[in-house]
């Protein structure tokens, strides 16, 4: 199965990218964007076949590396 | 006096800390990250910059499961002085060893330059050869400078004066280059023995270089 963990920063920690993308958009009259975040997609191939399983490793690799829990959170999704 | 200077693949920061901490007199020893252990003379450890396994992922969060971080932490937990510079600053972070975290500078470009630091605490062995408010001039080259940490965070480092030095201009007014909280260019942990810094007090070793204001911050692990 695959895991798609999605990792940004937290909600209140500044996103200068996502400020930056933002500017770039309003700048071309894209219209109506009231906020860009901008984060990382991080796709895992697992050999593991239960899908708690897999969740319960994946968060573990999230806490432990793929993110930094003082700045940034994450979303994991399992796909069989 | 022996320091020992871990490097990882990426760091480029070894020859410099090694060259400066020479030029004072002490005796150094360069430790790859694959060692386990640390020299047992090793009377100060210092974290050297560069990019640490090409900052993938972020900035020093690869390097915190190198080998030899283990020994660092032990090294750390008994009391013995750890220094990390710029990429080094950002491996103790993301280790647990300092707490908050270097983000992307605020204007996203990577700054490569000399700046004024005023002193805000010398109450330490880092900075003791020096008084509150100094203000010394040392080059700064990072891309993730802009260091973070909550409001309860940042209230226990007032608490515990482990604020080290602040961006500033050369009259020592607040002077943000990176959008750190609160100007923050360099803070210690409480029992104050594990130091992180983001300029680079090796490369300001000679006049004839800029500044040697360096000089003064790394004789204070010196003279301990």
């Amino acid at each position: 199965m695959k895991a798609i963990v999605n990792v940004s920063l937290k909600a209140g920690v500044l996103d200068s990218q996502g400020k930056a993308v933002k500017h770039a958009l309003d700048s071309l009259h894209f219209e109506g964007i009231s906020d860009v975040r901008v984060g990382k997609q991080i796709i895992l191939k697992l050999n593991e076949t239960d899908a708690d399983k897999a969740m319960s490793d994946v968060t573990k690799m999230c806490e432990d590396l793929l993110a930094n829990t003082v700045i940034e959170e994450y979303e994991i999704e399992i796909i069989a | 006096m022996k320091v020992t200077i871990l490097q990882f693949p990426g760091t480029n920061c070894e020859y410099d800390t090694q060259h400066a901490f020479e030029a004072l007199g002490a005796k150094t020893e360069i430790v790859w990250h694959k060692s386990e252990t640390i020299p047992s003379d090793t009377s100060l450890l210092v974290v050297a910059g560069g990019f640490s396994y090409g900052d993938y992922l972020r900035s020093g969060a690869i390097a915190k499961f190198s080998p030899v971080m283990k020994a660092v932490a032990e090294y750390a937990k008994n009391g013995g002085k750890v220094l990390g510079i710029c990429n080094g600053f950002q491996v103790l972070t993301e280790a647990g060893l300092l707490p908050g975290a270097l983000k992307r500078n605020e204007h996203l470009h990577f700054l490569s330059k000399h700046h004024h630091l005023k002193v805000v605490n010398n109450d330490n062995v880092f900075l003791k050869k020096l008084n509150k408010n100094d203000i010394v001039n040392i080059p700064i080259a990072h891309h993730d400078g802009n260091y973070y940490i909550n409001e309860q965070g940042l209230k226990e480092l007032y608490e515990n004066k482990q604020i080290l030095l602040k961006y500033s201009d050369k009259t020592g007014a607040d002077k943000n280059p990176n959008g750190s909280v609160d100007s923050i260019a360099g803070i210690c942990n409480k029992e104050k023995n594990v130091f992180g810094l983001m300029p680079h007090p090796e490369r300001a070793m000679e006049l004839l270089l800029g500044s040697d204001d360096g000089i003064k911050m790394l004789e204070g692990f010196l003279s301990a």
